[in-house]
């Protein structure tokens, strides 16, 4: 090994090591596909239990004038909570998994400091973005949901985008750019949520995919 | 016109890859325990701990012991005058790749 190859082997050591350090790399981009694909079916559901519901209060207000309708938009509501929960939980588990496997095969530990770090900056921007919907749930605001969570899904990429793999910033804009233009086209949140959810889940996790893992 | 000879801004303490790889990783973090620093380096506790001590009485990082629960948790960081003679020594690698 000749002087030069020596020293330029010493400086890509160093700028690894910065990098690695600072940074949690082993993000899957096959997790963003996963997470993408069940956002998606979540979504299928949803419309569907959405159009079943319709349909069975517009047959149940020819029938009967006196039906109580706000224990049924209490059950629907809790049938579409149910189905949000189900996705948010089959989403971070399948990409969990592959993110899993990344780490395991690069010999860096999932849970490290930088996995830790990147953790706590994706959630700072969602918790509070969970309180603030919540609290527009209790005075019967439903419009801003989906618009909401887009919002402040996109601002926690945006966040932890500095402590992974850079690209990921361009998510957090993508998801932040579908919020916004949600909030001035409310009630077609569930086609955003698919957009944003979905869609561009699996765009990102392709792309990462092809940009770092191919091999 | 001799050229100034950028080997002499070359530190003699950081040519090691370890110290090196101690001092990357510290440029970059406020501070590191030193497991995830054996990790990031790939290297015996014995060796690591070597090195550590060199940078240590060198002036170049300083040392916190501490606790998590009843586990002991030493952070390193580096000092100023630290991140100065890095920053001087990657400045020379620099040069001289620019003139080989």
């Amino acid at each position: 090994m000749n002087e030069s190859e020596k020293l330029s082997n010493e400086l890509s050591d160093i700028k690894q090591i910065m990098e690695r350090s600072s940074r949690f790399i082993s993000l899957s981009g096959l997790s963003g596909i996963a997470a993408g694909t069940c956002a998606l079916i979540g979504t299928w559901f949803a419309a569907d239990v959405i159009q079943r519901n319709k349909a069975a209060v517009r047959s149940l207000k020819r029938s009967i004038t006196d039906v109580n309708l706000r224990s049924l938009s209490e059950i629907f509501g809790s049938r579409l909570f149910q189905i949000a929960i189900l996705t948010l939980i089959a989403a971070m588990v399948s990409a969990f998994i592959f993110t899993y496997r990344r780490s395991k095969k690069a010999n860096v530990p999932v849970w490290g400091t930088t996995a830790r770090r990147l953790t706590i900056n994706v959630l700072v921007p969602m918790i509070t973005g969970g309180i603030f919907l919540m609290a527009l749930i209790q005075n019967d605001i439903y419009g801003f949901i989906a618009p909401g969570c887009l919002i402040f899904y996109g601002l926690g990429v945006l966040n932890a985008s500095k402590y992974t793999l850079p690209e990921t910033r361009y998510l957090g804009y993508g998801e932040i750019l579908l919020g916004l233009i949600n909030l001035f086209f409310v009630g077609e949140g569930l086609y955003f949520w698919a957009a944003g959810f979905g869609v561009l889940h699996i765009v990102y996790g392709i792309f990462m995919w092809w940009k770092y893992e191919r091999n | 016109m001799v050229m100034k000879n950028p080997i002499e801004n070359l530190n003699k303490i950081f040519d090691s890859r370890i110290r090196l790889g101690i001092m990357s990783a510290l440029m970059v973090n406020t501070s590191i325990n030193f497991n995830d620093l054996k990790q990031l380096i790939n290297v015996t506790d014995g060796n690591l701990a070597s090195h550590i001590k060199a940078l240590e009485e060198s002036g170049y990082i300083k040392v916190q012991k501490g606790f998590i629960g009843r586990k002991t948790n030493t952070l390193y960081s580096a000092t100023k005058a630290g991140e100065k003679s890095f920053r001087l020594h990657l400045d020379a690698l620099e040069k001289m790749i620019r003139n080989l």
